[in-house]
Parts: C-alpha cells; sequence; structure tokens
C-alpha cells in the first residue's frame, strides 16, 4: 500500500467485465453449469379472483419427459407469516389474474411449456375490480409508503394561501401501469442438496442482490439464511423488478422439493415479465401551486393516488421529492391508494421520484407560463435555502448550476416562450425542460466488506454486491484500488454471492454508498492491523460505518433536462431531437459506467413519456399488451441525439467518495422535460403519458 | 416439446399434394408468424410442409413489363431489389417500415400476406375470440383496441391485417399466383384478403392446401412516383396505427389518376376506391385531396378507442398526396 500517483476514481475505465459479456464467456443465472437439471414451466390462473375447484394434470403427467406436476397440493409448507407475495401454492385462492397456481417440471423445457398446456384447471370464479380511479369507494391513506416515507406533510395552509395567490394553477396528471422488462429474463435455477427439511438450497439467480434475496427467501422455507446460497455474478438489468425476490424463485424452489436434488431451472418468457415480475402502478397526481407577483411560489400542493394489490400493499412515495425541491412557505404533500384484485406493484427505477417528476416539472412549465417568466428563471427564483420541511441544510445542491450550465450547452437563450411558433416543413418544433432530484435513501445498513492480500502486492475484495449492467464491477475495483493505495489491475474483485460478506442491493441509487463505504473501511482496518505491507493471506472483514450525517442534511443527486422535441402537424407523431441531460452527482467514479446510466435512465424517460403503457382488461383483470411488439419501449430509432453531462463534486457528507447516486438519476424528470417541449412545440398539453400521435392530432 | 411432423417438398405439386388432404397441415416459410403461434398455442398444425427452399426466389422481370415476384423472396432482399426501389418505390419502403430487420430477413412475400390479421386478444388464448375460437365472442369490441378497424369491420371481429408490404401491393394492383390440387389461379389482390362478416376465423380466399407461388407487379408507369407513409407511435417495429401507400399522376394541375390503399384500418389491406374516383379529373390542390380522403371514410365506423383513426388517416392521406404533388416520394 505505497503511495501511487494515480487515483483510480474518477478514471474512464472500461467495463472489466466487457470481454467475458462479448464473447458470450460471462455465465449468466440460466447458463451456470449445474449436473442433470430439470425445466419448469409454470401454470398460471385464468380468473382474476376466485379459487381452484380443480386440477387435472393426468395427461401432463402423462407425457414425455415430463417428472413432476406441482400444485397446491403437493407443495411444501411455507412459513404461515411470510410474505405474501411469495407464499404461493398454500391454498385454492385465486387472488389475481396470471397467480402461479402450479407448473410442470420436465426433462426439457420444451417438454415442460408443452405439457403445462395439458393441465386443466376448474376455477370458482369470484367477481374481481382491477378498476382503478380518483373517486374509487375504496380509496384509503397507508400508514406509510414505500421506503418507509410518511404518507402525508402539511406546512401552513395552502388553501388560504392559494386563495390569495396572484397566480394559480390546478392540474390533474396521470401516468400509466408500466411494465419493466430487462434484457435478461428472470431466472432462477434451484437445488437442494441434502436430506429435505435439513439440506440446503443453492440458487443460481438473476437479482439486484445476492444477500437480499437469501434474506427474503430464507424465512419464506423456513430455514436458516446460512442454508440458502444464492449466486449472481451477471446480471441482464434489473430497473427495480429484480430488487426483490418474486413468486418465480419460489416457484422453482418448490418445484426442486420435489424432485430429489437435481436443479430445477426456470426462466421467464417475455410474456411472464408482464405477469410476474412487478411493475409500476399507475397513478393519478394533482399538483396545485399558487404564486406572487414576483413568480415566488406561496403554495405547493401535490397528491398522489395508486393502484396496490389488494392481498400486499405497495405504494410509491411519489409525492416525496415535492417536499425538498422548491421553496414555498404553505405545503402539502399526500399519497392515497385503491386496493385491486392485481399482482403487487414495485419498485421501478426511481420508484416515487419518476412520475412525481412528471407531474411536479409539468407543473412548474405551466406556472411559469402562467406568470410569464422563462421556465430556468421561475425555477432559479424558487430555489430554497434549507430544505423546506425539514430546514436541514444541503449537503451540496447544484441545482441552479445544472440549470444554467445545461441552458448554455443546450442554446437555451433567446428561446421565445411563446408556444407554435417554429415550423419546419411538417413538423412542429419546440424545447423545454425540467428539473430533476434523487434523494440519498440510506436504507439498510450493515454492509460488509473483506479485503485480502495476495502475493506479489495484489488484493483480493470480497462483497454480495451486484452488477446489473450497472458498471460495478469495474467502479468498485476502482475504490478498492484508491483505498488500498494500489492499480486498479492489482484489486481482484469477487460479487454476486451470498456466500461473500453480506451487502446491499443494487436498488435506490445507494449500492455504491454502501458498498464503497464498506471496501474503503476493510482497507482501513488491514492497514490498521496489518500494516502498510500485508503479508499473503492477511484478510478482514469490516462494516460500512452508519453515516453520521443522516438527519442531518439533506442529500441529493440533482440535474437538469433539456429537450427538443417535433410534432408532426400532419399526423401527431412526437419525436425527440435532442435530449441534454447536465447533473450534480458529486463525484464520479467511473466517468464512462456513469454516463451510460444516466442516458440509459433519459431513454427510458423518453419510453415513458411516449410510448410505454401497460392496457389492463377490466373483465379480464389481466395486461392486455403484454409482449414488446404490443408494450412499446423506445427502439433504437426514437433515441436521436441524447447526451449526459454533469459539474465537477465531491459530497463528503453522503460517502468517503463523495459520490452520488446515478443509477436512476438519469431518468427522474425526462419525461416532463419532452412533455414540456411538445407543449412548446404544438400549444398542446399533454397531462397523461404517454403522448401517443392522438393526443395532438387536430 | 410440441409434437408435430416437418416435411420439405422437392417441389410445389408435392407442397401441395401434402397439405390439401390434411385440414391439419400447414405451409411453413419463414415461420416469423406461424411458429410464434405454435409457440402461443394459438396454432396447432401437426404437420409442416417446409416450402421456403421451393424455386421462388427469383424477381423476374415479364413480357408485359411487369414483374414477378416470387413467393419464397424474403422481405429484405424484395426491398433492396433495384428493380423494386426505382420501379415501384411505395413497395420498397412499405417492406423497410415493417417488422424489425430481423424478421424481414427471414419473412417472406408469400407469408407477408398470409400473416394472420389478428390483435392481442387473438394472440391470448386465454380471452374469447371469434377468429380463433369461432363462435366465442369478440374480446377487443368492448375491450382495448386502441389498434382495430374503422372500416369494414363486423361484430364478429374488429382486428386489422398488420402487412405494410400488402398495402402497397394492393394500390399497385398486383395479382396473387397460387396452385392448387386443380392447378393454378390468380387472384387480384384487391380480391385476396377477406373482411370479416360472419366468418372472421378466414383471413383471406385460398383454400386450405393452396399454395402461393408469387406475386405480379402490373407495368404501372406512375408507381414510379410513389410512396409509403406508416404513421405510428414508435418510429420502428410497431405496427401502423394508419399507413397509405399512394401514386399520384398531375398533368397541368388535374389529377390524371391516383392509387391509394389504406393500412391499419380494416380487416385488409384498403383499396380506397372512392379516394381515387374523387381524385381522377380534380383539381391537385390540398382541398381536393382532403375531400377525396372524407369521400373514403365516410363510412368510417370507428370504436370509443380508435376514434382517432379517422382524422388521422384523412390527414396521412392528404399528406401523402400533398407530397407526391410537390415532386416528392418517401
Amino acid at each position: 500500500m505505497t503511495g501511487v500517483a494515480e487515483r483510480a476514481v474518477g478514471a474512464p475505465l472500461v467495463r472489466r467485465d466487457g470481454p467475458l459479456k462479448v464473447t458470450g464467456r460471462a455465465a449468466y443465472a440460466y447458463e451456470q453449469p449445474v449436473a442433470d437439471p430439470l425445466y419448469l414451466f409454470p401454470i398460471e390462473a385464468t380468473v382474476a379472483r376466485g379459487r381452484i375447484v380443480s386440477i387435472d394434470a393426468a395427461a401432463a403427467e402423462a407425457a414425455d419427459g415430463v417428472v413432476v406436476v406441482l400444485t397446491h397440493r403437493n407443495a411444501a409448507r411455507l412459513a404461515p407469516d411470510a410474505d405474501p407475495e411469495l407464499r404461493i401454492l398454500q391454498d385454492d385462492v385465486i387472488r389475481f389474474r396470471n397467480q402461479f397456481v402450479g407448473a410442470v417440471v420436465a426433462e426439457t423445457s420444451e417438454a415442460a411449456r408443452y405439457a403445462a398446456g395439458l393441465v386443466r384447471v376448474e376455477y370458482e370464479e369470484a367477481p374481481h375490480d382491477v378498476t382503478f380511479r380518483a373517486d374509487h369507494p375504496e380509496l384509503y391513506a397507508p400508514e406509510s409508503v414505500n421506503a418507509g416515507i410518511a404518507t402525508d406533510s402539511v406546512f401552513g395552509d395552502v388553501e388560504m394561501a392559494l386563495a390569495k395567490a396572484h397566480r394559480t394553477i390546478d392540474h390533474v396528471y396521470s401516468t400509466p401501469l408500466e411494465h419493466h422488462n430487462p434484457m435478461e429474463p428472470h431466472t432462477t435455477v434451484a437445488a437442494w442438496h441434502g436430506e429435505d427439511g435439513s439440506g440446503r438450497l443453492t440458487l443460481h439467480d438473476s437479482n439486484q442482490g445476492a444477500s437480499t434475496a437469501r434474506s427474503m427467501l430464507a424465512p419464506v422455507l423456513g430455514i436458516a439464511p446460512e442454508r440458502v446460497r444464492v449466486i449472481s455474478p451477471y446480471v441482464g438489468g434489473g430497473f427495480g423488478s429484480k430488487a426483490m425476490p418474486h413468486a418465480h424463485v419460489v416457484l422453482a424452489v418448490l418445484a426442486a422439493r420435489l424432485v430429489g436434488g437435481r436443479p430445477v431451472k426456470f426462466a421467464m418468457s417475455r410474456r411472464q415479465t408482464f405477469t410476474q415480475a412487478s411493475h409500476r402502478s399507475p397513478q393519478i397526481q394533482r399538483v396545485r401551486l399558487g404564486a406572487d407577483r414576483d413568480g415566488r411560489l406561496t403554495a405547493i400542493a401535490h397528491g398522489s393516488i395508486a393502484q396496490t394489490s389488494r392481498f400486499k400493499e405497495f405504494v410509491e412515495q411519489t409525492t416525496f421529492v415535492t417536499r425538498s425541491m422548491y421553496a414555498a412557505p404553505n405545503r402539502s404533500t399526500t399519497h392515497r391508494a385503491v386496493p385491486s384484485d392485481v399482482s403487487v406493484p414495485g419498485i421501478f427505477r426511481a420508484p416515487g421520484e419518476t412520475p412525481g417528476f412528471f407531474a411536479l416539472e409539468s407543473a412548474m412549465d405551466e406556472m411559469a407560463l402562467a406568470c410569464g417568466i422563462d421556465p430556468v428563471e421561475f425555477r432559479v427564483r424558487n430555489e430554497p435555502e434549507r430544505e423546506p420541511e425539514t430546514g436541514l441544510p444541503f449537503s451540496s445542491r447544484d441545482y441552479v448550476a445544472c440549470m444554467r450550465e445545461g441552458a448554455r450547452r443546450f442554446g437555451w437563450e433567446g428561446r421565445d416562450p411563446a408556444p407554435g411558433g417554429t415550423r419546419a416543413g411538417e413538423w412542429l418544433i419546440g424545447t423545454g425542460m425540467a428539473g430533476c432530484a434523487y434523494p440519498a435513501y440510506f436504507l439498510r445498513g450493515g454492509t460488509q466488506a473483506a479485503v485480502e492480500a495476495l502475493p506479489d502486492g495484489r488484493y483480493r475484495v470480497d462483497i454480495a454486491a451486484a452488477d446489473i449492467g450497472t458498471g460495478a464491477w469495474t467502479a468498485l475495483a476502482q475504490v478498492s484500488a484508491d483505498a488500498l493505495g494500489v492499480p486498479v489491475e492489482d484489486v481482484d474483485m469477487a460479487i454476486g454471492d451470498s456466500a461473500l460478506p453480506p451487502a446491499a442491493m443494487a436498488g435506490g441509487s445507494m449500492g455504491m454508498t454502501f458498498w464503497g463505504t464498506a471496501i474503503i473501511e476493510a482497507a482501513r482496518v488491514l492497514r490498521e492491523r496489518f500494516g502498510e505491507r500485508p503479508e499473503p493471506g492477511a484478510r478482514v472483514t469490516a462494516t460500512a460505518p452508519d453515516n453520521p450525517h443522516v438527519g442531518k442534511v439533506s442529500m441529493h443527486a440533482y440535474g437538469a433536462h433539456f429537450a427538443e422535441v417535433r410534432v408532426n402537424a400532419d399526423t401527431g407523431e412526437v419525436r425527440v431531437s435532442r435530449l441534454l441531460g447536465m447533473f450534480d452527482l458529486g463525484r464520479v467514479i467511473n466517468p464512462r459506467t456513469t454516463r451510460s446510466q444516466l442516458i440509459g435512465g433519459m431513454i427510458m424517460g423518453l419510453s415513458m413519456a411516449l410510448h410505454e403503457e401497460g392496457v389492463r382488461d377490466p373483465r379480464f383483470g389481466h395486461t392486455v399488451n403484454c409482449d414488446l411488439a404490443q408494450y412499446h419501449i423506445a427502439a433504437h430509432a426514437d433515441v436521436e441525439d441524447v447526451d449526459a453531462i454533469w459539474l465537477d463534486g465531491d459530497d463528503r457528507y453522503y460517502n468517503p467518495m463523495g459520490a452520488k447516486g446515478v443509477g436512476e438519476t438519469g431518468i427522474v424528470g425526462a419525461a416532463a422535460a419532452i412533455a414540456n417541449a411538445a407543449h412548446h412545440a404544438t400549444g398542446i398539453r399533454v397531462r397523461d403519458l404517454p403522448m401517443t400521435p392522438e393526443k395532438f392530432l387536430r | 416439446m410440441i409434437p408435430f411432423d416437418y416435411r420439405r417438398p422437392d417441389d410445389a405439386p408435392g407442397a401441395v399434394a401434402l397439405v390439401a388432404p390434411r385440414p391439419d397441415a400447414a405451409f411453413l416459410a419463414g415461420g416469423t408468424n406461424l411458429v410464434d403461434h405454435m409457440r402461443l398455442g394459438i396454432a396447432r398444425p401437426e404437420l409442416l410442409v417446409d416450402v421456403s427452399r421451393l424455386p421462388f426466389d427469383t424477381i423476374e422481370r415479364l413480357p408485359d413489363g411487369g414483374v414477378r415476384v416470387g413467393a419464397a423472396v424474403r422481405n429484405s432482399d424484395l426491398a433492396a431489389a433495384p428493380l423494386i426501389r426505382r420501379r415501384y418505390p411505395m413497395l420498397a419502403a412499405a417492406l423497410l417500415a415493417g417488422a424489425s430487420p430481423q424478421l424481414r430477413n427471414l419473412a417472406t412475400t408469400g407469408g407477408n400476406l398470409l400473416q394472420r390479421t389478428r390483435c392481442a386478444y387473438f394472440q391470448d388464448a386465454t380471452t374469447p375470440c371469434n377468429k380463433r375460437v369461432p363462435g366465442s365472442g369478440c374480446s377487443a369490441l368492448d375491450g382495448f383496441h386502441r389498434h382495430h378497424a374503422v372500416l369494414g369491420a363486423s361484430d364478429g371481429c374488429v382486428a386489422v391485417h398488420p402487412s405494410d408490404m400488402a398495402v402497397a401491393l394492393t394500390a399497385l394492383d398486383a395479382q396473387v399466383r397460387v396452385l392448387g390440387g386443380a392447378g393454378e389461379r390468380v387472384v387480384p389482390m384487391t380480391e385476396f384478403h377477406r373482411l370479416p362478416g360472419e366468418r372472421p376465423e378466414r383471413d383471406t380466399v385460398l383454400e386450405h392446401g393452396e399454395l402461393i407461388t408469387a406475386v405480379d407487379l402490373p407495368p404501372l408507369a406512375m408507381a414510379a412516383r410513389s410512396a409509403y407513409r406508416k404513421v405510428r407511435e414508435r418510429a420502428s417495429y410497431a405496427f401502423a396505427l394508419v399507413s397509405v401507400a399512394a401514386a399520384l399522376s398531375v398533368k397541368d394541375g388535374v389529377v390524371v389518376d391516383a392509387r391509394v390503399a389504406l393500412g391499419g384500418v380494416a380487416h385488409r389491406p384498403w383499396r380506397a376506391v372512392r379516394a381515387e374516383g374523387a381524385l381522377r379529373g380534380a383539381p391537385a390542390t390540398e382541398d381536393a385531396f382532403r375531400a377525396a380522403a372524407d369521400a373514403e371514410l365516410a363510412d368510417a365506423r370507428p370504436l370509443p378507442g380508435n376514434a382517432f383513426k379517422v382524422p388521422m388517416a384523412r390527414n396521412a392521406m392528404v399528406a401523402v398526396l400533398r407530397d407526391l404533388n410537390a415532386g416528392g416520394a418517401r
């Protein structure tokens, strides 16, 4: 650990796992070599509510290659108090359409799939309700919302302030049911070793955190976490859908119980990804703003309504960031939910912030216009000195600088604010901007890392972190190299295995905060215990210290999106010609992988703005358009000029690296910037996403 | 696995002889639609007769100046053929607007015509669909029908034929050459696909066992100035909300002749006969184009969720005719 001149953090290193991936040698969960595997194909309920009357599996059991048909009648018992989403096949009750009611396990995936179609399930249907609307009679206030955040907040007197305001706006914004579809499907290979009841379970599983998967699954199965090993070295995307294990993992585990130790492989089909991998709930938001003559906000009221599942609650923290974004003396935020007979909604890239900022930043654009003030200047004018609802100082907040520098690079100056002013042939052209903020979540402490000295001055770093395509393999090696004072090539990383020191999942844009902190702590302890030149074999495991600043400062990443949009005057087609994001991320550990994450998030925001919409049929309770030909996400042709840049920064309150969260920051606000630009192009304000062509037809 | 037999006959009569007597047999070419449907459990042929390697993979000039496109010519090859790009630009454009490069590399000319008229409910074996299970009801009628028909639909089915290529072929008055047990026959493109009526399970007029061998393009000089415009929310790999294939011949400011067909509006590619009639002899002005479009769409009967297709189709028709009149083609 002698001094090394060059720091690895900040270098745009290529992914160290890149060559393995592009040559097909990186073994994803389904490709992990296992001996004598079997294959699973699930059986899904075809009613949305009711109970199973009978299951006739005789034809399936007699089909070539079939080993067993798993149903609630032969499934092992799970813990009675298990997570309701994971406690499957324990009774005959149908809680949502497409619920797993069984599975066929066979010698080949083709045989399993075919035989699954031979199983006859009869149901006694009960009335179901999957409708979602603001005046639903079952609307209720949750006790808290995702991440343990308070349901409501109130400061001052919003109604009075709105009544007295010089300008007010009051609009309803809606975002649809959205389904995330990682390139790598949700995949599990489950194998039991040893006798039933005393056995150990190995899972090759595609997830965002091996430790999280283990700690959530073990209690469901009623066994000690030490008897579960989850291995996930390479993961082809998650977007939140792999943050927590879903029912498919339990299905494979239950099936593996019945086949005498043979591994059971289950890779979801794309259609099953729509039904089993969670989703973003549709939401209805109302934003009311009041402003004085100088364009200073006097009132901010932001309420959201989301759909949740009747049998397990999940409600996004949609208005949470509104509590910290703009100054105003009178404020109110609320979250409400409508229970439905649907599968459990879940985490979808920036749950809360993504839909919330579509509404808030659309409303800010509308208010800027109402006040006759440039959208950037209007936001600058409402910049708070301290976090409005807590009074805490900001750890760092370069939001204004993001807007100013973004505007300069985009060519915002001199923009005519009047909508509909620019036309090129059949295209109406407009520009728009929106703000972005993503809070630092400190949800799960206890992340550990181990550092071991190897011969020749090399080190090995062990941590059950996850690389879901983010570049964590590489960025963690960079943090490690600086912490150990060696070139990055001298660090061997091991991640993605619950046998390694436990770690927070890759979620909430907080993975690097926990992982990097633990690694730096482990390097410090190693040095403390073994000196600057530890002998090979010297090894320590250390726990990331709790952040002493939590609750004392307000920590957020910030950004500003600038969009140029064209709308076809004949057909209403919307295309995004340019998208520029300028961000405040603290210190950037790897500019190459950071940029990829940011533009990926921005493209996902573009996709949300223009395309994504799951259509639920109230009669059947299912998503009608459940494949990628019908559920549209942005294709290459939709992505023209997209770029992400950032300001120099270093936020020492966040973590020892000075780095803020990146993974979700890019998507927050992107859809609003595009909607604001489309309004500037056409004069038509679309408040319900996606902005499909018919909404601009005249 | 799904049990089925697979045969690869040496010639077309052999293929017909294999399929014709067996109701459970189907021809297989690119497989881009049929194999999907087998996986989804909505097509269950027990015999697949592979015709993709029969000698129908050429594009030839015909003595009358037309062009014969073999049924096995891949969509990507047809789109790239210089003869097609020069003489029938609307066809090349339509092909390139369809599907994705990977699908176009596999899909054949004959198979493209025979892809199912379909919708999301048709593709989901757990929901009622008259096309999939006659008499079970139409789920789209009172369900999700944003993409569905506004012209020529019935209460039995409101699905649309998704092909782009077929829209251009319809506008061009192409002829489909078919081989059956009783010999060869020729079916005009305009009569090849059916409206749903009482028998939505039938997409085309082909009898079981009839095999498409070629599609003939007539020597239509005006097609050299033609265009295909596909309106869709996603810039690629999306079915048309509406599409327009058109050719326009104008002399001294007056429309001499016009060919117009619409996609995304009906159970079959929709030849805009009324619009063509209104255009012939009319001044080549935007007002006249709009009147022609309105004439075509006068009988449109949209559903609550797809009413936008009527103004969208009208605007798209006007835009394409306007561009063609201005000398552009796309």
